[in-house]
């Protein structure tokens, strides 16, 4: 793997940049991989990275059916953050911001993390006493973070409208939160992990499972049968589909969820902000563009696409919010199929099927935690048992009623 | 955008109703004999396929009835709604992992 550093650009600047490798290789499948990876997006990359750098697992092959960040991960609002409610959620997701810190050294690949802070606003007395209870829990669980007074808000965002429709009351800042570029950590994690030998193979859709006396052999794809001793699947939307191949249930739905990108302009909004009350939240990217998520459509569907009526919400909610951004024009909307959990918790779990592994359920808030997802779930596909911080989020808890009830910090920001 | 006909009022735009889920799933009868297995699947289990599915709706900005719809959630193309109680009507559609 060429080394990305100054001195490597400055060396391949001489021959004008025709010599750099390709990022990663596309082999054609082998026979046989001791992990197969359903998914290659970000979760499923890092996973297959973690395995081959912490568990010392390097025969490896990651299957996508499409290409390399198509899916979700180039689909989101790339916001991080770890400010949710639960014990068990505040581990997993904080472990995740503890990763994004050190990623692009790490993969030597700049994701381009920022911590520039997330604004969670409160439109009602309602609202204050969630994101205090909420507040409260994340200290005690030892994540960054401080209340705001509507007068502190102003002062970090002059541009906003306090006094609108729905007043302004107060907020939840957490410093820690931030954006990553959601490509980038595609990318990066697929070319760190085809360093270290993993079989990246796109373009390959996977068929069907291959299973006996209730354990997973392997299975049919479109580019043939491959056998593996494990099968990790990470494929976000359609793992029902998925899951009814291997003959089981999800309590899961699919939904379409929308985001939409502005003209690039000069930075303007510093930091992500975001209502869960009237449903809006904006952040900027690096190339001026401000990102827009809208709420997901409330019926299920496979269509990366979504109604227009969503759009026109959020948009409401936006310019009410931010005035100033009401002649802005919008360049760019698309949608991508989120798997929404009851209690919007994610699923780390074993299945019903032997050495077949679910990682899903993310929902709409999955790219946040990219890193510590792989991690946790590298570290329980190779010992065969769950990491303890993906322990509680097993897919018997809808059956034992053991929820990770997160639905007042995951309803909107993704 | 898609349009759904109501039993009662026609076709209307979606945005005057709201999705409830899978239809005809019937709640179990024998309430105290059923386990925490059964129950999880009961509540919380659904088959979410890709093709076709029959779901209920309400026409909650409307008549504010209760109906199903046969929908394909692959394309959102609907094929048709009825009354509740009413059987499954047999549409002849693939789903799109079918088709391949």
């Amino acid at each position: 793997m060429n080394k990305y550093s100054i001195f490597n650009l400055a060396r391949q600047a001489k021959n004008y940049h025709q010599n750099w490798q390709a990022a990663w290789r596309s082999p054609e499948p082998k026979k046989h991989y001791d992990v197969v990876i359903v998914g290659g997006g970000g979760h499923g990359l890092a996973t297959a990275y973690y395995l081959a750098k912490e568990c010392g697992i390097t025969n490896v092959a990651v299957l996508e059916k499409g290409w390399i960040g198509g899916g979700n991960t180039g689909r989101n609002t790339t916001i991080i953050r770890s400010n949710y409610l639960w014990d068990e959620s505040a581990a997993l997701y904080d472990h995740a911001v503890d990763l994004w810190g050190g990623l692009s050294q790490e993969l030597n690949y700049n994701v381009m993390y920022s911590p520039r802070g997330v604004l969670h606003v409160a439109h009602s007395v309602h609202d204050l006493q969630e994101i205090g209870r909420r507040g409260n829990a994340i200290h005690l669980n030892g994540i960054k973070s401080k209340f705001m007074t509507p007068e502190e808000i102003v002062k970090m965002v002059p541009y906003m409208n306090l006094d609108c429709r729905f007043p302004v009351m107060g907020g939840l800042f957490q410093q820690l939160g931030g954006t990553a570029r959601h490509d980038a950590v595609a990318w990066g994690y697929a070319r760190a992990a085809d360093a270290l030998g993993v079989d990246i193979i796109q373009n390959c859709e996977v068929t069907g499972f291959d299973i006996k006396g209730g354990t997973v052999k392997g299975m049919a794809t479109s580019k043939g049968k491959i056998s593996a001793d494990k099968v990790g699947v990470v494929v976000a939307g359609h793992c029902s589909v998925l899951a009814d191949m291997a003959g089981f249930r999800l309590p899961i739905e699919s939904f379409p969820l929308q985001a939409l990108v502005s003209e690039p302009v000069k930075p303007c909004v510093d930091q992500v902000i975001m209502s869960n009350g009237v449903h809006a939240y904006i952040s900027q990217s690096d190339k001026g563009e401000l990102v827009i998520g809208a709420s997901s459509d409330l019926y299920t569907s496979y269509t990366q696409r979504g109604g227009f009526d969503v759009i026109e919400d959020t948009l409401q909610a936006i310019v009410e919010l931010y005035p100033a951004l009401s002649r802005m024009k919008m360049l760019r909307q698309w949608g991508g199929i989120v798997d929404v959990t009851v209690d919007r918790s994610p699923i780390l779990s074993k299945t019903p099927v032997d050495n077949l592994f679910f990682n899903c359920g993310w929902g709409t808030g999955g790219f946040k935690a990219t890193p510590g997802s792989g991690h946790v779930f590298a570290h329980s596909i190779a010992e065969g048992n769950m990491h303890p911080y993906a322990a509680p989020f097993s897919i018997d808890r809808f059956n034992s009623g053991a929820l990770v009830d997160e639905g007042a910090a995951s309803a909107v920001a993704h | 955008m898609m349009m759904i006909e109501c039993p009662w009022c026609g076709k209307r735009d979606q945005s005057e109703f709201t999705a409830h889920g899978e239809a005809h799933i019937a709640r179990p009868l024998d309430t105290f004999g059923l386990s925490d297995q059964q129950w999880g699947d009961y509540v919380f289990f659904r088959s979410n396929p890709k093709g076709l599915h029959y779901e209920r709706w309400v026409h909650s900005f409307g008549c504010r009835q209760w109906f199903n719809v046969a929908r394909n959630t692959a394309t959102d193309e609907v094929y048709a709604s009825y009354k509740p109680g009413e059987a499954k009507p047999i549409i002849k559609a693939t789903t799109s992992r079918a088709k391949k």
